[in-house]
């Protein structure tokens, strides 16, 4: 009675081997690094000459890396103390262009266990330090500047097809209004746009001397603009974060409208919100002369300025920008280059307007909440200010210059100009940063409680349950491998919350051993042999703890679904806790039994 | 703690024979949990509750001082700096100090952080950034939204989960149990004016499921009894029941205990608020599971005859024994 046959504890003991492979990459620290990544997978590649570069960097700057590893996408390059890092750092940001320098913490996994794909766990911001960012798009400014852009493209379309109309204008409410003076007009208008534009509905209402049509997405339109507009920002975001040099971000769509960024490691909030949240973009228009064909801007300064409304080009055509310095002026500048279109369109205007004025206009979307009388109001703000009126000396097209900002605005600018425009603006709705300090003692507090909390249990148990009790130990023990080497592999967000949540299993974990214990116990006071005890101990708790783990983990589940970073944390731990403290605790705990007791003549049981 | 010391030294063939269930005692009982329920109601209308920056928006700082840090000091320089609403105080020693601030209605809200970190610096004394968390107005709704279809949710399962294993008697004696205990954690979290955060409405749901898992071990007994105890009342074979699964209820309720107490004073500050909660549920959701969820499923009027469909299922258990 009560034995197992030889292949079954060859598995259990083979599930736990491998668990405890799968742990032990936690128990290897992790030692300062600076990573080195091509910015974008079309520019610069890591090959020899990256490296030879690198090295000839690190001689002249006198730091002796411990290793360097390469692989197609990236160098790392370790280093034995974090002054040699951030001298490494410093000169590697100043001597490489085209590539993302980023300081980084490696972990001193040996190899072998990483070719088999054994990591460490993946720490949360509020264990390792970082910032944290939640960020919900503005999808009503997106459909704004959709609906300005297509009241300039029907003025354009109805002037090359030679319709007639009075007016075209965005209406405050939403959607393009357009009136005519007769029908036939709207009629071939309305004809017109449908062929061109098959997201677009269209509303007509006639009054006496008006002849009016409203154009509007389509509900399956602006659904589709919404998720391009998340995918774009998303990768408009990426590419930002590659320009801060971070090292493992996270960015990632939550929810319908909403983007998570996760930088660790990364102090300077400040500089992140204004690269992540900026949504700066340029157009280059004509100076023109006030009237009806031109707008009224201001420059720096607060002056007017009169723009033609048609635009040459605009911030998505350029291809490529970096900030410099202007050789005949000496002052910051950003270079541009434009790609095709751009170009082209650059050089035949600039062609026809030598001697001409032509305005680079600056253009930023900003949108806040804030609480008036209980009442969530947005601000949107459009701040549009001309930063430079030059005069064309010749015809140019590809590349050229823009002057008229500092040396800080011309960084960032170029920066944003390069990573691409975000599609709608964007709003932090929740920020967390935690110091790396913090997020050190975080780690050493939550782990110690859990050495204290299981130290705790394991005496209590052994008290109570002696012999059987150091079984029910060992499998406690082996449940908390057995969930770090899940959270290990699946490579989940460990948090602080998520540390509570292993201790929280280890407390609930040991029931089903104090269910089965107290069941023998009763078998035992009925007066059935030993063995009979064991095993109708083992078969009636089981009905008993499936009922009680199922129920727990419907609370946990639910929790997992609702919960949001921290929380989220401590849902995952809580629900594989319970997955594993059913495995170790019922099969594993009864395999320990059943070796060391199945089969033999017993007298007494010691639980 | 006297109780766990004895069970921890009791012989293997000792028994309980504690009187639970007579109608005494439940309606002591009812009374006290009737009471501390509407004093938990009451607290919430009257008091309502100290709301965490997770819910309510606002920006909240942990600064560390080199030196122990003036806490006047630091609060007159903030008003200065016009930041009038701000809260001041210390969190765990006198260099680290925690400031928070309500939503702003100036549109730089999203700056705050850095402002304040300046005007702190221009002291002589040395300010680190710890900590600064941002929580739009947004964001909280969804929380509170969230969390409240997360409470749904779990209601809904349980309920479906346990009226098919069990009994639909049994199904709503355990959801009122398990209301029970949330009830009381959010009623002694506003008497207290402790606060409520993100990470203590995460503890109320994971007690929900602890509080739960004790209830669902004594009820299985009662089910198994009921079966087996013909001749019995249903009052004295639950009474048996929550005697026989007694020892099993303390040994568990203190090793989970114990595990959460070490949480609460090594854990560190930030997770104190969620500790405690859990501490409180731990010993709430205990007595509910025995008292709350057992006198509800009489008072409902469980019998034998509500369980005899699932009998083949329990033969087919017992044919081990």
């Amino acid at each position: 009675m009560n034995q197992y046959s030889t292949w079954r504890y060859l598995a259990i003991f083979g599930s736990v081997l491998i668990a405890m492979l799968y742990a032990i990459p936690n128990l290897f620290g992790e030692e300062p690094a600076v990573q080195i990544s091509s910015a974008y997978a079309r520019e610069a590649k890591i090959d020899d000459n990256t490296q030879k570069t690198v090295d000839d960097i690190l001689k002249n700057t006198n730091v002796t890396p411990k290793r360097i590893e390469r692989d197609d996408k990236q160098i790392l390059i370790r280093f034995k103390d974090t002054d040699e890092q951030l001298k490494a750092y410093t000169a590697l940001k100043n001597g490489l262009s085209g590539f993302v320098v980023a300081q980084n913490l490696a972990s001193t996994t040996p190899n072998w266990l990483l070719a088999i794909g054994a990591k460490p766990m993946y720490l949360g911001l509020d264990l390792r330090g970082g910032i944290h960012f939640l960020m919900a798009i503005d999808m009503q400014t997106a459909i704004r500047q959709d609906e300005e852009r297509f009241s300039q493209e029907f003025r354009n379309l109805f002037r090359e097809e030679k319709t007639r109309y009075k007016t075209v204008q965005r209406n405050t409410q939403g959607g393009v209004f357009i009136s005519f003076v007769d029908v036939a007009s709207r009629d071939k208008a309305v004809g017109l746009i449908k062929n061109r534009y098959s997201d677009l509905l269209v509303k007509t209402i006639d009054e006496p001397e008006n002849f009016n049509a409203t154009f509007t997405y389509t509900p399956q339109a602006l659904k589709q603009i919404k998720d391009t507009a998340v995918e774009q920002n998303l990768t408009t975001l990426r590419n930002r974060v590659n320009e801060l040099g971070v090292s493992e971000p996270v960015i990632q769509r939550q929810g319908e409208d909403r983007i998570v960024v996760q930088l660790p490691g990364i102090q300077d909030t400040a500089r992140a919100k204004e690269i992540l949240g900026s949504t700066a973009t340029l157009e280059f228009r004509l100076v023109g002369e006030e009237g009806a064909s031109s707008q009224q801007m201001k420059n720096r300064e607060g002056q007017p300025v009169w723009l033609k409304r048609s635009v040459i080009v605009t911030g998505d055509q350029i291809s490529h920008a970096s900030s410099g310095v202007d050789h005949q002026s000496g002052r910051p500048a950003v270079m541009v280059r434009l790609d095709g279109k751009g170009a082209k369109r650059m050089y035949e205007t600039t062609k026809e307007n030598v001697k001409k004025p032509m305005a680079v206009l600056f253009i930023e979307h900003k949108v806040t909440t804030s609480m008036v009388d209980g009442k969530e109001v947005k601000n949107r703000q459009k701040v549009e200010e001309v930063i430079n009126v030059a005069t064309i000396q010749e015809a140019f097209g590809q590349n050229f210059q823009i002057t008229g900002l500092s040396q800080n605005e011309a960084v960032n600018l170029a920066l944003l100009l390069r990573a691409g425009a975000l599609k709608a603006p964007m709003e932090i709705v929740e920020e967390r940063t935690i110091g790396p300090s913090l997020g050190k003692e975080n780690i050493n507090q939550g782990v110690n409680s859990i050495i204290v909390g299981f130290v705790l249990v394991v005496i209590m148990i052994t008290v109570r349950y002696r012999l059987f009790g150091m079984i029910a130990n060992t499998a406690l023990f082996l449940n908390v491998i057995m969930l770090v080497a899940l959270l290990s592999i699946i490579q989940a967000t460990l948090t602080l919350p998520g540390l509570a949540g292993i201790l929280l299993t280890i407390g609930m974990a040991i029931d089903a051993n104090v269910l089965i214990y107290e069941r023998i116990r009763e078998e035992i006071k009925i007066g059935n042999t030993p063995q009979a005890c064991i095993y109708a101990g083992y078969e009636k708790a089981w009905a008993t703890i499936l009922d009680s783990n199922v129920t727990t983990l419907i609370g946990g589940l639910a929790l997992f679904s609702f919960g949001s970073g921290p929380v989220k944390g401590f849902a995952i731990t809580l629900c594989l806790g319970i997955l594993t403290s059913m495995f170790t605790s019922v099969t594993i705990s009864r395999a320990m039994t059943n070796w060391f007791f199945g089969g033999k003549k017993l007298t007494k049981l010691s639980v | 703690m006297k109780g766990l010391f004895n069970i921890l030294r009791m012989s293997s063939y000792h028994e309980f024979n504690y009187c639970f269930m007579d109608k005494h005692r439940r309606t002591v009982w009812a009374a006290i949990s009737t009471s501390l329920i509407l004093i938990s109601i009451g607290s919430f209308l009257m008091k309502g509750m100290v709301l965490g920056i997770d819910f309510t928006g606002g920006t909240l700082l942990e600064v560390q001082y080199s030196q122990g840090a003036d806490l006047n000091k630091i609060r007159d320089t903030l008003q200065n700096g016009g930041y009038k609403d701000a809260m001041v105080q210390y969190f765990g020693s006198s260099h680290d100090v925690l400031i928070r601030l309500g939503l702003r209605e100036e549109k730089n809200s999203q700056m705050i952080s850095h402002e304040i970190l300046k005007l702190l610096t221009t002291d002589q004394n040395q300010v680190m950034m710890r900590r600064v968390e941002f929580v739009g107005p947004q964001v909280g709704k969804d929380l509170i939204e969230g969390g409240l279809w997360a409470m749904l949710y779990t209601t809904i399962g349980i309920l479906i989960y346990v009226a098919v294993r069990f009994e639909k008697r049994f199904a709503a004696s355990a959801i009122i149990a398990m209301l029970h205990d949330p009830i009381i954690i959010i009623g002694i979290f506003s008497l207290f004016g402790l606060e409520f955060d993100l990470t203590v409405l995460a503890a109320i749901l994971a007690i929900v499921g602890y509080s739960l898992n004790d209830t669902i071990v004594v009820f299985d007994r009662i089910r198994d009894n009921l079966l087996k105890m013909r001749k019995e009342t249903t009052e004295e074979v639950m009474n048996v029941s929550i005697n026989q699964t007694l020892v099993r209820t303390i040994m568990t309720s203190w090793s989970t205990l114990v595990t959460v107490l070490a949480l609460f004073f090594v854990g560190g500050d930030l997770i104190h608020g969620f500790a405690l909660a859990l501490i409180i549920g731990i010993v709430v959701g205990t007595y509910s599971s025995i008292y709350v969820a057992s006198a509800a499923a009489l008072w409902m009027g469980v019998k034998r005859a509500d369980l005899m469909p699932v009998t083949s299922k329990e033969n087919a258990l017992d044919r081990h024994s």
